[in-house]
């Protein structure tokens, strides 16, 4: 029940984008077809699930204050969380290059459709901020990482299709010149933002 | 020795027309938050107060003028496959270094700004200055191209932070500046009140240039 609650907090309270700003580069950028926001978020979904949980083990086993004692008593009193942005990015991008090859092997024809999206995802910030979310958190068995870190990713596919799907409908609607693209994305973004904050005060 | 005396004489003004472009474009025509779109996550995120948001701006052009002026030196011998790991590796050890000065001076401003520190790392302005400009350019040029993009970043999120204190709490850097009867709007403090005052910020500024977004 725990888990389930974890799952719908980090999906609709805690959504990545209207709660924390995000990966809002790639929202406001791969927004225009649902059939491309579909992609993209089903692969940020992905490496969220993954890259979290190992992160989440880095930091339980190497960086935190005190976790080296494993090793031997003498090591308890090791504190390398100062490396923690540093050992992140180097796990996700490393992970980002080992799924992009491992497609391009197994199935051209998805990293064919894939292609550009997937180097992009080392630099999408929910990725990295879902990692520095989950330290605070204190996360004791890997089973919660890997819950928030998916529906974490769920949480961002449901709000990047959402704008997708806007965004195709728009185009039969009268916006004024210079609002056109980027203002009134910005504009529709805040109005969900706006429908979001409803879900806030919901305990399961 | 005598060809370096020609190479000086080819060489450019320190601030020559060609070098002014760099630093004025990103301010207004080809500005990084509102033509590009590249930095939103924080430029929203840490906008609702102005103190928060200038040390931001401080530690994004600090990060961008270094890490411009690293990947420029280095730039003919990073190999071509690897180069976003090199890239990422120099900027998380330069964000390291402002959070850890942050940290250590100004630690209830580290508490507000946080993870986005941190998330300098995945700052778009970042990544894409290395990979469209120092990977290709001498360091000088880079270096002026990192204060031209931080530039642009900076003003357009100390506008929409000074709009947002202003209306959300009625103060400027913490001090009143608004009658204790002006209706505070709250929606001002929150996400929602962000993208909604950059959207209009985007509107005025492409209506001012003329800018339509092709369909």
């Amino acid at each position: 029940m725990d888990l389930i609650n974890l799952g719908i907090k980090s999906i609709f309270i805690e959504n990545m984008i209207f709660a924390y700003f995000l990966g809002m580069c790639s929202y406001l950028a791969v927004s225009k077809k649902v059939s491309t926001a579909m992609g993209l978020g089903l692969a940020v979904t992905f490496v969220l699930t993954l890259t979290v949980p190992i992160n989440w083990a880095i930091n339980e086993y190497v960086l935190k204050e005190g976790a080296l004692a494993w090793i031997g008593p003498q090591f308890a009193n090791v504190d390398l969380t100062f490396l923690q942005f540093i050992m992140f990015i180097a796990v996700i991008a490393s992970f980002v290059q080992l799924v992009e090859m491992i497609v391009e092997k197994v199935s051209p024809a998805l990293y064919g459709s894939l292609g550009i999206f997937l180097p992009l995802i080392a630099v999408n910030c929910s990725i990295l901020g879902a990692s520095f979310f989950m330290v605070p958190k204190d996360y004791t068995t890997p089973v919660e990482p890997i819950v928030y870190g998916f529906s974490s990713g769920i949480g961002w596919l449901l709000a990047i299709i959402a704008l997708a799907a806007i965004r195709e409908k728009m185009k039969y609607s009268n916006v004024p010149g210079p609002l056109k693209g980027l203002g009134i994305t910005f504009i529709i973004t805040g109005l969900m933002g706006l429908a979001f904050m409803s879900f806030m005060g919901i305990s399961l | 020795m005598s060809t370096e005396t020609a190479e000086v004489k080819k060489s450019e003004a320190l601030l020559s027309k060609r070098r002014k472009g760099i630093i004025t474009d990103p301010l207004d025509d080809n500005n990084p938050v509102t033509v590009q779109v590249l930095g939103i996550c924080s430029a929203l995120a840490v906008t609702s107060k102005l103190e928060p948001t200038l040390v931001m701006s401080i530690s994004v052009m600090f990060v961008v003028v270094f890490s411009n002026l690293i990947i420029s030196l280095l730039r003919n011998a990073i190999p071509q496959r690897i180069r976003i790991i090199v890239q990422l590796g120099i900027v998380a050890s330069l964000v390291i270094i402002v959070d850890q000065v942050l940290k250590a001076y100004l630690y209830d401003v580290s508490k507000i700004v946080g993870v986005y520190v941190g998330l300098i790392i995945t700052n778009c302005i970042v990544m894409g200055r290395l990979e469209a400009f120092a990977m290709g350019n001498k360091p000088y040029d880079s270096i002026l191209d990192g204060f031209g993009s931080s530039f642009g970043y900076a003003w357009v999120i100390l506008v929409v932070a000074f709009f947002r204190e202003l209306l959300g709490n009625g103060t400027l850097f913490d001090f009143q500046v608004m009658p204790d009867a002006f209706p505070k709007v709250g929606l001002m403090t929150s996400p929602v009140g962000a993208f909604i005052i950059i959207g209009l910020l985007i509107w005025v500024q492409r209506w001012r240039n003329g800018y339509v977004e092709a369909e």
